[in-house]
C-alpha cells in the first residue's frame, strides 16, 4: 500500500495498476465485448459509462474473475503481470474486490460477523468473540461508519450496509474496488457519504473502479471517464462533460429528454378521476412500536395529467402507491373513488386494483415485477393471461399478437418473444413491466422509480411513452428519486416527508425548493 | 440486438440450453440402454421385454407428471405415494366389498384423491404451512388409513377392474392410434412459421417404432396408454392455460406472481387437486397392474416421482421444468431396475444406483448451467 501512495495522484503517465487489452467476450448471438481496452492508475477513480448492454456489466465481471481466464480473449494485467483469474475468489486474493449491485450480506449475522465471514479469527477451533469484535470495530473506523458491531445487518440502512461491504472489501486488503451502481438504491446524503469514502481511499492508495449512470454524481467524482457502446471503448478521458459523456454513450445528442404532456383542459376536469383522502398506513405492531410510514394523504389526479411524487427515501413515497395498489401490509386507512365512483376503502390485493383500472409498476423490478426465467411473452400478459383464455385454453395467436404490438409501440429490443426476460437489459427489463402495465388498460398508472438503473436511452424512450400515454388521457402517479426527471416530467407535485404531504408545487418549482420541502422537519 | 422487432428462436441460449439438456438425458438414456442390451445379452431389448418395461413405469410415471407442476409452482408433495397405495386399494374396496360397479369405483379413486389434495393444498396455501410437513403428515396418515382398511389383507379386485392394468390394446387399434399421432406430431411440426420437418419426421418415426415394438408382443399396454394420455393432457395445461402458465410464474417469482394479480392461494389449491386426483389414478393402474391392493402398496414411490421429475430437468426451485421430460426421467429410472433384475443383481443395489443415477443427473445439470 506504501509503495502505491509514494506514487502520489494520478498524473498522466502514471503507469497502470491494472491493465484490461483487447477484452473480448461473445455470448450465443450477442458479441458483448469486442476488444475493449481499459486501464486503471493507482490511486484513481476510474467511471465507466455506457447505455445497458453497452458490455459494462461483462467488462467488470472478466476484471473480478467472474467469467474465469480462457472464457473470454484479451489479457488482464496486474502491477505488469498477466492474471489468469480461476475465480472471484483468486481475483479477491490480489486485491480486486467486487461491491456488487445486490448487496452480498447475510441480514440475519451481526455487522461483525459479516465482516469477517469466511475468516472468522479462531482460538483453538472456536470462534475469537474478542479478536473478531476487535477486527470489526477497525473495519468499521476505516470507513468512518458507527454502528453497532453486534447488531444485526438487516437493522443497518441501505447506505450503512454498503459501507459494510465496502469494510470487507478493505478487511481484504483489496486495493481495486469495482463498484456497480452503488448509489442506485441511496438517498443523496448516503451517497455523498459514500463518494467522500472513495475520494479518501483514494487518498490511501485505493483505486475504484464505478459504473454508475447517474453522471451527474459520477463526473466530479471521478479522475477520468471510460465511456463504452456496443462493446467497444469509445473514448477514455479526463473531465469530460455532461453533454460530451452522453453524446459518447448514446452516440447522438438527447436534446429534449423530458417532453411533457399538454396539461389537461385549462380548467381541471369538474370529477377527477383518481380522488384520494384520507389515505394512512399503519404497519402492524413491530417489535413494540408502532409505525405509520404514510398518514392523511388527499390528492386528485385528473385523466391526462402527470402527477410527481418527491421524497427522501423512507418518507413514504413507496406506501403511498403500494396503498393505492393494494399491495401495502399493514392497516390502510382512508377512502379512493375512480372516475366519479362513490369512494371506497383502498384495494385490498393487486387483482382488485387492476380490475378497477389501476396498474403499478414497482420500483424492485427483480423483486416483484420479473420471472427471470419464464418468457418475455409470459412476463408482458402475467397479469391478464386469463383474459386470452376461451373455455381454459390460451389463444396464442391473439396472445402473440398483442405482445408483438407492445414489443413495436415500447421499441423493446429483445431477439424473441421465447426469450427468458432476465437475459434482457435493464430498459427491456422495465419495458417489458411498462408494457405489462399497459396491456391491462389501466386508467390510472402508478410508475415507482420507473428509469432506476437503466440506460439514459432508454431512459428517453420511456420518458415519450410517459408523455404519450399521460396524452391518451391516462393519469400517472410517478415516483423518483431523480429530480430533474422528476420536475421535467410532472405537471404537478406532492412532496411527502414523514410520512405527510409537505408541499403542492406546481410545475414551475426548482430542485431546490422541492429539496427544501422534502428535508424540513416535521413536527 | 434489433430494435422493435422479434426474431427467430433457436439461436438462443435458453434454446440451445433447452435442446443441450435433452439431448444429454436421451445420450444417458441410450448408454444405459445399451450397456444393459450388451450385459443382458440382448434380452433387455426384446419386445417382451420393453413392454414390461413400459408397464413398470407407468405408475411413477403419472406421478412424475403431476409432480412437475406441483414443483414448478414451488411446492412439493410427498404424499403421493401413500395416497396413491390408499385409493387404489379404496377403488377396489368398494369393487369388492360394497359391489360397486367397476366404472363408478374406479372414479371414485381420482375424485377422493381431488378431494384430499385440495384439503392439503388449503392447509399450504391458507394456513401456511410449508408443504413439506403438509404432505409428510398427509404421508403418514394415508400409510396409517390404508392399514386400517386393508388390516394387512390383500384385496383381489374383479376381473374388468384388473382389465385396466393388465389388458393391451387390439393391435389394430394400436396402429390406427400410432397413426393418427405420427401424423399429428408431423403436421405440428410443419404447421406454423418456422416449420421443422425433420424434428417432425423424427417423431412420427419414432411413434411408429414404438407401436410397432409393442405390437410386436402383446399390443400397446393399457397403463402405457393412460400415461401417455395424462401426459399430453398435463403438458397442454402447462404450455397453453392460465393455470399452467400461473404455476411457472409463482415458482419463478412469488411477489412478482402476487404483483401480477395472480390468486397465489387458489392456484396452489389447485395445483395439489389436481396432484391428488392423478394419485387416484395412479393407484387404481397400481392396484390392476399388480393385480392385488397391498396394505404397502405406494410405498416410498413419491420419492421415485420427484427423482423422475427431477432427472427429467424439474427444478426445485420452482419456476422450471417439462412433463415429457419427467417421462424421459421415469424412463431411466425404470431402465435400471428392468436391467438389473434381468441381471439378477441383488435387490439392494437398485436403490444405491438409482441414488447415484439422480445426484449425477443433478450435478450435469448444474454444471451446464454454470457454463451457461
Amino acid at each position: 500500500m506504501s509503495e502505491l501512495s509514494s506514487q502520489g495522484r494520478p498524473t498522466g503517465k502514471a503507469s497502470p495498476l491494472l491493465e484490461l487489452r483487447r477484452i473480448a467476450k461473445s455470448f450465443p448471438g450477442v458479441r458483448a465485448l469486442d476488444g475493449v481496452s481499459f486501464d486503471l492508475r493507482p490511486g484513481e477513480i476510474h467511471a465507466l459509462c455506457g447505455e445497458n448492454g453497452a458490455g459494462k456489466s461483462t467488462l467488470i465481471k472478466v476484471l473480478c474473475g467472474y467469467f474465469p481466464h480462457g472464457t473470454f480473449s484479451g489479457e488482464i494485467r496486474l502491477r505488469g503481470a498477466e492474471m489468469r483469474f480461476r475465480g472471484l475468489r483468486a481475483a479477491e486474493e490480489q486485491g480486486i474486490a467486487l461491491i456488487a449491485q445486490e448487496l452480498a450480506l447475510v441480514p440475519k449475522l451481526s455487522v461483525a460477523e459479516n465482516l469477517l465471514l469466511g475468516r472468522e479469527p479462531l482460538r483453538h477451533g472456536i470462534i475469537d468473540r474478542g479478536a473478531l469484535r476487535a477486527s470489526a470495530v477497525r473495519a468499521l473506523t476505516r470507513v468512518g461508519l458507527e454502528v453497532d458491531p453486534d447488531a444485526p445487518v438487516e437493522e443497518l440502512g441501505i447506505g450503512q450496509q454498503q459501507m459494510v461491504e465496502i469494510a470487507r472489501a478493505l478487511e481484504k486488503r483489496a486495493t481495486i474496488l469495482v463498484l456497480d451502481e452503488p448509489t442506485a438504491a441511496l438517498a443523496d446524503r448516503d451517497a455523498g457519504r459514500l463518494f467522500d469514502l472513495l475520494r479518501e481511499l483514494r487518498r490511501g492508495g485505493v483505486s475504484s473502479v464505478y459504473i454508475s449512470h447517474r453522471l451527474e454524481e459520477v463526473l466530479p467524482l471521478a479522475d477520468r471517464v471510460t465511456v463504452l457502446r456496443d462493446g467497444r471503448t469509445v473514448a477514455t478521458a479526463v473531465g469530460p462533460s455532461r453533454d460530451e459523456v452522453i453524446r459518447w454513450m448514446v452516440g447522438r445528442d438527447v436534446r429534449d429528454l423530458y417532453p411533457r404532456a399538454p396539461r389537461p383542459g385549462g380548467d381541471r376536469a369538474p370529477v377527477p378521476l383518481l380522488s384520494v383522502r384520507g389515505l394512512g398506513l399503519e404497519l402492524e405492531r413491530g417489535p413494540g412500536v408502532h409505525r405509520a410510514p404514510l398518514c392523511e394523504v388527499d390528492f386528485d389526479l385528473a385523466g391526462g395529467e402527470v402527477l410527481g411524487v418527491a421524497g427522501l427515501m423512507g418518507a413514504g413515497r413507496t406506501a403511498l402507491l403500494s396503498c393505492l395498489y393494494g399491495v401495502a401490509r399493514g392497516h390502510v386507512q382512508g377512502t379512493i373513488a375512480l372516475a366519479g365512483e362513490p369512494p371506497r376503502a383502498p384495494y385490498r390485493a393487486p387483482a382488485e386494483a387492476m380490475e378497477a383500472g389501476v396498474a403499478l409498476v414497482s420500483e424492485d423490478r427483480k423483486r416483484y415485477g420479473l420471472v427471470p426465467e419464464a418468457s418475455v411473452r409470459d412476463n408482458l400478459t402475467l397479469s391478464l393471461l386469463r383474459r386470452y383464455a376461451q373455455r381454459g385454453v390460451l389463444r396464442e395467436e391473439e396472445r402473440e399478437a398483442d405482445c408483438r404490438r407492445q414489443v413495436e409501440s415500447l421499441r423493446l429490443r429483445t431477439p424473441h418473444l421465447a426469450a427468458s426476460v432476465g437475459r434482457l437489459s435493464g430498459g427491456n427489463q422495465q419495458k417489458v413491466l411498462l408494457g405489462r402495465a399497459l396491456l391491462r388498460q389501466p386508467r390510472v398508472l402508478l410508475l415507482d422509480e420507473p428509469t432506476r438503473g437503466i440506460d439514459v436511452g432508454a431512459k428517453a424512450e420511456i420518458y415519450q411513452l410517459i408523455a404519450e400515454l399521460a396524452a391518451g388521457g391516462l393519469g400517472v402517479v410517478i415516483v423518483s428519486s431523480d429530480l430533474p426527471e422528476l420536475l421535467g416530467l410532472s405537471h404537478r407535485l406532492l412532496v411527502l416527508n414523514g410520512g405527510r404531504i409537505s408541499a403542492r408545487l406546481e410545475s414551475d418549482a426548482t430542485p431546490e425548493s422541492v429539496l427544501a420541502a422534502a428535508t424540513a422537519r416535521v413536527a | 440486438m434489433n430494435r422493435g422487432r422479434v426474431g427467430e428462436p433457436g439461436s438462443t441460449l435458453l434454446g440451445s440450453r433447452i435442446h443441450w439438456r435433452a439431448w444429454a438425458m436421451v445420450g444417458a438414456l441410450l448408454v444405459i440402454w445399451l450397456v444393459l442390451a450388451l450385459a443382458t445379452q440382448g434380452t433387455f431389448l426384446l419386445p417382451r421385454n420393453l413392454s414390461l418395461l413400459a408397464r413398470q413405469m407407468a405408475v411413477t410415471s403419472i406421478l412424475a407428471t403431476g409432480m412437475v407442476l406441483v414443483i414448478v409452482a414451488g411446492q412439493i408433495d410427498l404424499s403421493v405415494g401413500a395416497l396413491a397405495g390408499l385409493l387404489g386399494a379404496v377403488a377396489a374396496l368398494f369393487a369388492v366389498k360394497l359391489g360397486w360397479p367397476t366404472p363408478l369405483a374406479v372414479l371414485l379413486a381420482p375424485l377422493c384423491g381431488a378431494a384430499l389434495g385440495a384439503g392439503q393444498g388449503a392447509l399450504v396455501a391458507r394456513l401456511r404451512i410449508p408443504p413439506f410437513i403438509v404432505t409428510l403428515g398427509g404421508m403418514l396418515l394415508f400409510q396409517g388409513t390404508l392399514l386400517g382398511l386393508t388390516r394387512g389383507v390383500s384385496i383381489a379386485p374383479p376381473r374388468d377392474f384388473l382389465e385396466i392394468g393388465q389388458a393391451y390394446l387390439p393391435r389394430p387399434a394400436g396402429w390406427v392410434l400410432g397413426g393418427l399421432l405420427a401424423l399429428f406430431l408431423l403436421g405440428l411440426a410443419l404447421r406454423g412459421p418456422r416449420p421443422t420437418p425433420a424434428r417432425g419426421v423424427g417423431l412420427a418415426l419414432l411413434t411408429l417404432g414404438f407401436v410397432a415394438t409393442l405390437n410386436a408382443y402383446e399390443g400397446v399396454p393399457m397403463p402405457v396408454l393412460i400415461v401417455l394420455l395424462l401426459a399430453a393432457g398435463l403438458a397442454f395445461i402447462a404450455d397453453r392455460t392460465p393455470f399452467g402458465r400461473h404455476l411457472y410464474a409463482i415458482g419463478g417469482n412469488r411477489e412478482a406472481a402476487h404483483y401480477a394479480g395472480i390468486a397465489i392461494e387458489t392456484r396452489v389449491v389447485q395445483v395439489f387437486t389436481l396432484m391428488g386426483a392423478l394419485a387416484g389414478i395412479a393407484g387404481v393402474v397400481l392396484t390392476a397392474r399388480v393385480g392385488a391392493a397391498t396394505s404397502d402398496a405406494g410405498r416410498m414411490m413419491e420419492l421415485d416421482a420427484i427423482a423422475a421429475a427431477v432427472i427429467g430437468g424439474t427444478s426445485l426451485l420452482g419456476g422450471q421444468g417439462r412433463v415429457f421430460g419427467a417421462l424421459l426421467g421415469a424412463l431411466v429410472m425404470a431402465s435400471l431396475d428392468n436391467g438389473m433384475s434381468l441381471l439378477n443383481t441383488e435387490a439392494f443395489w437398485q436403490p444405491i444406483l438409482k441414488g447415484a443415477i439422480l445426484v449425477a443427473a443433478v450435478a450435469v445439470d448444474m454444471a451446464g448451467r454454470r457454463r451457461d
